[in-house]
């Protein structure tokens, strides 16, 4: 028993091993290619860079200029980060009304988050950028809002679910102390929340960084993030398309994403994992 | 009682910020949606009714969506069968006390955070490679190549997903009860079908779904990584609807028909997973 134990352990580690690198493949070969000019990544893309094929790094230097990829960088960044914070804030704050307060319409407007979960993009991907149109939504500021109403079911579920397990003693409490509900909600609420304002933080970032279709629709004309960006540079019809360019931003694209991984793993598998209820 | 009371007035504060962008970016879109794809329209303003003509149109103008839905079907049935055995797995392997496993665990769930525009051209240089190589042709010279493209990225970006939720699982299952099978005399196979995968029924339950439903949903994926080619052979159904809308024309009204129609098969399939992961908790 304890000799197949050994035996099972050694096997499985260099099993997941060629397991691993073939996983990482494909990051390696757009990695490998990132340092290679433009025909050669087309006709060999399977060599190693050598004296013939490899441009150094003149495909990040020269590359991301002509792509847009800086702006790009930029515009995602802010989007992501304003609606992480706002729908932090926003929706915990209403999760909390829905959850305390006891009404027809709580219920209700709580249905309705729930429902809105289910439904998927395509449904209202039309009529949502025509409504961005008309109430002047259609710029890096707008989307923020749009983000905060249609990433709002999952949150607010996710928010209310925890919040009733908080025991009401706490508010009840401090409102007796006479504290405003403001006050209840931020200094008693909103520390006891911090946990789940976490897993609704990793769950919002990657949905909102990697999200193509919205931006795209809304704002994809005058402001494009990194989706847009990539998925633009190849279909798009203008200039010659440059592979090396291109593959140094698919590598730029991807390190913001494993830098944030590095960084935050645990609370990510969490987070990603308490999205699992999303259907 | 009297939090609610204390609170009630505070709506404005509270909770219409979030309400008002729900209405505008959700429940508006949703319920125009829903009327126009009753309706004849360019702009949304010059909408004329027409009855469950784009319906009619969605199915029979040409085979596009039908072929679509085939398409998907065939790819969330395979994908679901591969992922989850796969992530299961290596879930058991993992589970089993391996040296490294936390870093072995990091690397297969690195793909999940990576963005579907980005990973459906990261395959296409892989896959075009591939294929250039053994047969001078690429990803949309047959739809097979696409179909099997988008089955193996898939299994790639959700294998780790899955495993992580495999794991916290198997990490629920009391070892005694593994043991005292083992202890019975049952052998590594009758364990593993009689003992772990009983036990594991709402994990398994959850990763079908949840593997499922994101295949029926995919679209990033799908446009980077063939765009429907050949001939919209490689086209699942979110793509066909975004195709509807925005490259032929005329055709707003059948796009947001065939939208309609997704929604409610989506939403089916949700309303399955409440029934069933709800008699699971029952019996359980």
């Amino acid at each position: 028993m304890e000799r197949t134990g050994k035996v099972f352990r050694i096997v499985a580690f260099w099993g997941l091993l060629v397991v691993s690198v073939i996983y990482l493949v494909p990051l390696v070969l757009v990695l490998v290619n990132s340092f290679k000019s433009n025909l050669f990544i087309t006709n060999t893309p399977f060599a190693w860079p050598n004296a013939d094929n490899s441009v150094g790094i003149a495909n990040y230097s020269d590359g991301l200029v002509r792509t847009g990829f800086l702006s790009a960088l930029g515009y995602s960044a802010f989007i992501t980060v304003a609606s992480v914070i706002v729908i932090v804030v926003v929706t915990s704050m209403t999760a909390w009304y829905i959850a305390r307060v006891k009404s027809r319409f709580t219920s209700l407007l709580y249905y309705l988050f729930v429902f809105s979960m289910i439904v998927p993009f395509q449904m209202v991907m039309f009529t949502m950028s025509k409504v961005a149109n008309v109430t002047h939504l259609d710029n890096p500021v707008g989307i923020v809002f749009l983000y905060t109403g249609f990433g709002a079911g999952l949150s607010v579920f996710i928010f209310v679910g925890f919040i009733r397990s908080i025991p009401i003693e706490l508010e009840e409490a401090a409102m007796i102390d006479g504290a405003s509900p403001w006050k209840v909600f931020f200094s008693v609420i909103f520390p006891v929340l911090r946990p789940t304002a976490i897993t609704i933080a990793v769950l919002n970032a990657m949905w909102i960084w990697n999200d193509y279709l919205l931006p795209n629709l809304v704002i994809g004309s005058s402001y494009k993030t990194i989706p847009i960006a990539v998925q633009q540079y190849l279909t798009g019809s203008y200039g010659q398309k440059d592979m090396g360019a291109f593959m140094a931003m698919l590598v730029l694209s991807i390190i913001p994403i494993i830098a944030f991984y590095l960084a935050g793993q645990r609370h990510i598998i969490k987070g990603v994992t308490a999205g699992a209820v999303k259907g | 009682m009297r939090v609610s009371k204390y609170i009630k007035k505070w709506f404005p504060v509270f909770a219409l910020p979030t309400t008002l962008a729900f209405v505008l970016a959700f429940v508006v879109p949703f319920a125009l949606g829903l009327f126009l794809s009753f309706t004849k329209f360019h702009t949304v303003t010059d909408a004329s009714w027409v009855g469950f003509d784009n319906y009619v149109k969605a199915f029979t103008l040409n085979g596009n969506f039908l072929q679509a839905l085939w398409f998907t079907v065939r790819f969330t049935v395979v994908s679901i069968v591969t992922v989850n055995v796969l992530a299961f797995a290596l879930a058991m392997v993992l589970t089993k006390a391996v040296k490294g496993t936390n870093v072995f665990r990091a690397v297969f769930f690195l793909p999940n955070l990576i963005g579907g525009i980005v990973l459906g051209y990261v395959w296409q240089l892989l896959i075009n490679g591939v294929l250039g190589r053994l047969f001078q042709q690429d990803i949309t010279y047959d739809g097979a190549y696409g179909f099997w493209g988008l089955i193996i990225l898939y299994n790639w970006q959700m294998i780790g997903y899955m495993m992580i939720i495999y794991i916290a699982g198997i990490q629920n299952i009391p070892g005694d009860v593994v043991e005292a099978a083992a202890i019975d005399g049952a052998g590594f196979w009758a364990r593993l079908f009689k003992v772990t995968v009983p036990m594991l029924a709402p994990s398994i339950t959850i990763c079908a779904f949840l593997t499922m439903s994101n295949g029926f949903k995919m679209f990033d994926q799908n446009l980077a990584l063939t765009n429907g080619a050949p001939l919209n052979q490689t086209a699942g159904l979110a793509l066909d609807i975004y195709k509807t809308f925005y490259t032929q024309m005329n055709s707003e009204g059948v796009g947001q028909a065939k939208a309609v129609v997704f929604f409610v098969i989506v939403a089916v399939v949700a309303y399955l997973q409440l029934r069933f992961t709800r008699s699971k908790e029952v019996e359980g």
